[in-house]
């Protein structure tokens, strides 16, 4: 836990609204504390724009502990920084230097305008998740939790897929702006499990059709989105949706999927 | 103010199944008709209004985030509760229900309590089938394990991650009722306040907090689900943007607050390094089925930890102090968080602390690790100690964990009947916005059970009694925005903004914010006094009055501004924070998470007063420096008898 201070020097992006043209501002920090974390940093920032009379930095944030998918952020280029595994909002100073110049942008993704700052709109995933992202069951309605085995693989396979924290990393870091990874994992974890197996052709193109509708790229196998999720989320859920995707395509061809 | 808990007639065991006979059905083709209002999107909330959109009513939910899918229910690592004897160690409803009211120190509602042990065995089945990845065995059956205060393995978990998967399942509903039309959904919009047309809830007044504009809207009933109030004491576990704002709001507006001096501190936290932090970062309790907490038995050798001249692993065994297994043979390093945390507190005051502050204790694993081997401990707790070493740069499987109590959990909250009802009709609280269930203390793996009992099941039966019972069909969604009442509350919101706006002062709200926790933490925290209290309360007025004369914002109201929306919420809590203080000093006994040092055993165990303070502390706003009001709830227990709380 050893406690250093650094100073650093900030190239901000500031956008006074969605309808402004940004542009970079530069900050400078001084004695900056190695154990404080990246928002803690830029909480001590906006301190220090509060007291010289100029508007603070608007950026995403809740929960600081890498878990509610809010913090966003692209540092020196890549989305929650360089580290892996990490949301900006577990990134410490300690991994930077003395005397380093750090870039902050907003994720830059046409599906996710620019609302103030760093801050970006996201919605659009959430209509994602409206199209498809549930098992339709009647709450109230459940039958004894044990009644259903399910082996302890696939178990832990769906949690693999169920930890997408839904922040978006993978869209901002895609040169095509795809939500393939999200999208995948959130098929995925449904789609193999018994309980989601009933509704896996419907949920299959209806969450694909949502996230094409929503100006999404398509995938062109880079993996800029794996490298870059914070929670680790494999490629592969890309290969089982699409495979999903195109058996419910040929079962809909055939008039064997029901209204989508 | 009415205090009738309205506890329904019947045995324990039949009480809620007679309510819900009891309970006033709405037609399904009526159902429509009716608008509910649910602010906050976490377990309760999610849940409440994904229920009620499925049941057919039209409902609008609100929340500050980006999406519901933020809301602070996420962070909950550990696991949920339920009374599933899956083990066969002997669990049961009753059990589950005994472990809770005795956790809680005696100081909740028996017939709530019970209700809550009794749909926890739906909540399972319900969150299984909506596709959420317990951990399961070989078998393929759910898999369990131990949490403090319960002398069985009755916790169902997700790896360390439990709270995101119960709220994703909830989210999943709600996204689904969102998708059909049931429920609107309006992200990024904060409630600022509650309307009451002739003493009845009908609506709320919002802020987009993109665009700064204020909104009225109306509904036939509205549910609160907005949380709890650890952001009062600045540094806690919680969210950065948890507040007190909604609660507040409410008891302003007449809603009676209920112990607001019971909050947790939970023992199991990353200590706190220094001026520039946020927040404090739990570390699961489910850490202490494995690792040993303990501290030097000598002042000199701590001091040496601290300066870092010794190694916590060259400290011989006959130098350590594993307190809690040597004062709590029987719980060991799984006693309950009140009982944990204060023997915490106990030898760091004593200069036996570990952390360079002076503020820490270790929770060792070497032991299991040598027992059980790495790959066991990584496995179980693998995400938890990269989540440690992330923050604090040390590995966990190399060296001793430091942890210190922070607040987490508050089990205080608006008073509501067995329906869930507040004081004002037609507003209901559920979920950690409610006080109900966890007494003066709440065991783990208890929260998210309580969330989503209310969300699931007891809101969307409640809420139905009551639009079937008080508001007749023809006005159903009649209520009229531009209804004088919906004027005064969108006035009375807007020159708040306006004139915190044109003070213009120097001092920004996250300042006053960390003074302000200074304030709680130190006089209102794990130990309290009547001094301290009456001096915490005229240094709360002094710096609620300091906000008014001297609070800088920039920008203006009619755009994205989060200093803005800082300030609103520290404005709150400076008020709310005097009534946490009020009812610290009245309640003249120690239970639970609340600990008055003039209410002790000689080795240090909290003493109850059940002669004087056998109830439910309710409070009644009278005005802003005004004292507030006391009214006072009897508890009565017929099922379980108060007695002197043994974890030896």
């Amino acid at each position: 836990m050893s406690e250093r201070n650094i100073s650093i020097t900030l190239k901000v992006w500031r956008q006074k609204d969605a309808d402004s043209a940004g542009a970079f501002e530069t900050y400078r920090m001084e004695s900056v504390s190695t154990s404080s974390s990246f928002l803690e940093m830029l909480d001590l920032l906006n301190e220090q724009l509060i007291e010289e009379d100029k508007d603070p930095i608007a950026f995403d944030h809740d929960c600081r502990e890498g878990i509610c998918g809010m913090c966003s952020l692209v540092i020196n280029g890549i989305p929650h920084g360089k580290n892996k595994l990490q949301t900006t909002c577990q990134l410490h100073m300690r991994s930077f230097r003395d005397g380093d110049t750090i870039t902050i942008e907003p994720y830059r993704s046409k599906p996710f305008p620019v609302t103030r700052d760093l801050v970006v709109d996201r919605t659009p995933m959430d209509t994602i998740m409206q199209a498809g992202g549930y098992v339709t069951q009647r709450i109230g309605a459940a039958q004894d939790a044990n009644a259903l085995p399910i082996s302890k693989e696939l178990a832990d396979k769906a949690m693999d897929a169920a930890a997408c924290i839904g922040c978006g990393a993978c869209v901002a870091v895609c040169p095509n702006a795809s939500a393939m990874l999200f999208t995948s994992a959130k098929v995925s974890q449904l789609n193999m499990l018994p309980q989601g197996k009933p509704e896996k052709d419907r949920r299959a193109l209806r969450m694909v059709g949502a996230m094409d509708a929503a100006g999404f790229g398509n995938c062109t196998n880079i993996g800029e989105c794996e490298a870059a999720c914070p929670k680790g989320i494999s490629l592969d859920f890309i290969a089982r949706m699409n495979r999903d995707y195109a058996v419910a395509s040929v079962k809909q061809f055939l008039g064997m999927v029901g209204s989508v | 103010m009415n205090l009738d808990a309205n506890i329904p007639e019947g045995p324990i065991e039949q009480k809620w199944t007679n309510a819900k006979f009891k309970y006033k059905l709405v037609n399904p083709a009526n159902k429509r008709k009716y608008s509910v209002i649910v602010v906050g999107s976490g377990l309760a909330g999610a849940g409440a209004a994904a229920t009620l959109g499925e049941l057919g009513y039209n409902v609008k939910c609100f929340c500050y985030q980006d999406s519901p899918r933020r809301a602070h229910s996420i962070a909950a690592q550990g696991g949920i509760n339920a009374a599933k004897n899956y083990q066969n160690d002997g669990d049961s409803i009753f059990r589950l229900f005994y472990d809770t009211v005795k956790g809680g120190d005696f100081r909740s509602r028996e017939a709530n309590v019970y209700r809550l042990a009794e749909v926890s065995n739906n909540i399972i089945d319900q969150c299984v089938a909506q596709g959420v990845p317990f951990a399961r065995e070989y078998g393929g059956m759910l898999d369990n394990r131990s949490f403090g205060g319960a002398q069985v393995s009755r916790t169902f978990y997700a790896r360390g991650q439990t709270g995101q998967q119960l709220l994703l399942g909830a989210y999943h509903s709600l996204s689904r009722q969102i998708g059909l039309g049931q429920v609107k959904m309006y992200n990024r919009h904060e409630m600022l306040d509650v309307v009451l047309i002739d003493g009845v809830a009908k609506g709320i007044i919002t802020r987009n907090l993109v665009t700064g504009k204020i909104d009225r809207w109306a509904a036939d009933a509205v549910v609160l689900a907005t949380g709890g109030y650890s952001t009062v004491f600045f540094l806690s576990t919680n969210a950065a943007g948890c507040n007190v704002t909604a609660a507040w709001r409410a008891h302003r507006r007449g809603a009676g607050f209920a112990n607001p001096c019971y909050t947790q501190i939970h023992p199991t936290c990353i200590p706190q390094e220094g001026e520039h932090q946020s927040k404090l970062t739990l570390m699961s309790e489910s850490l202490r089925n494995d690792g040993r907490v303990w501290v030097p038995k000598s002042k000199d050798v701590a001091k040496k930890v601290r300066l870092g001249e010794m190694k916590p692993s060259d400290v011989a065994e006959e130098d350590r102090d594993y307190y809690l297994e040597r004062k709590y043979p029987s719980f060991g390093n799984l006693a309950p968080r009140d009982i944990s945390s204060r023997a915490a507190k106990e030898a760091c005051d004593d200069g036996r602390g570990v952390a360079p502050t002076g503020f820490g204790v270790f929770l060792d694993f070497a032991d299991a690790i040598n027992r059980l081997g790495k790959h066991v401990i990584e496995e179980r707790y693998g995400n938890l100690f990269d989540m440690y070493e992330n923050i604090t740069g040390v590995n966990a499987y190399e060296q001793p964990m430091q942890i210190y109590p922070a607040p987490h959990y508050t089990m205080g909250g608006l008073w509501v009947d067995y329906n869930l009802m507040t004081s004002i009709p037609g507003l209901f609280a559920a979920g950690e916005c409610n006080f109900s269930d966890h007494g003066a203390n709440r065991l783990g793996a208890s929260a998210l059970m309580q969330g989503l009992a209310d969300g699931y099941f007891v809101v969307p039966y409640a809420v139905g009694n009551y639009l079937g019972s008080e508001v007749p069909i023809g006005k159903a969604g009649k209520i009229d925005i531009n209804d004088p009442a919906f004027a005064e509350a969108e006035d009375a919101v807007r020159s708040k903004i306006d004139k915190m706006l044109s003070i213009k002062g120097h001092s920004s709200p996250r300042s006053i914010h960390i003074e302000l926790g200074k304030i709680m933490i130190n006089h209102c925290g794990m130990a309290r006094d009547a001094d301290g209290l009456k001096e915490a309360i005229s240094m709360i007025r002094d710096l609620r009055q300091r906000f008014w004369k001297d609070l800088k914002l920039p920008g203006s109201s009619h755009e994205l501004n989060i200093e803005l929306e800082r300030a609103g919420r520290v404005a709150d809590h400076l008020e709310f924070a005097e009534l946490m203080c009020y009812d610290a000093l009245d309640r003249d006994e120690s239970c639970g998470g609340h600990f008055r040092v003039e209410h002790q055993t000689e080795e240090g165990e909290a003493t109850r007063d059940d002669e004087n303070f056998s109830h439910v502390s309710v409070w009644e706003f009278k005005g802003l420096d005004q004292p507030p009001q006391k009214h006072a709830e009897p508890l009565v227990f017929d099922y379980v008898k108060p007695g002197v709380r043994s974890y030896k």
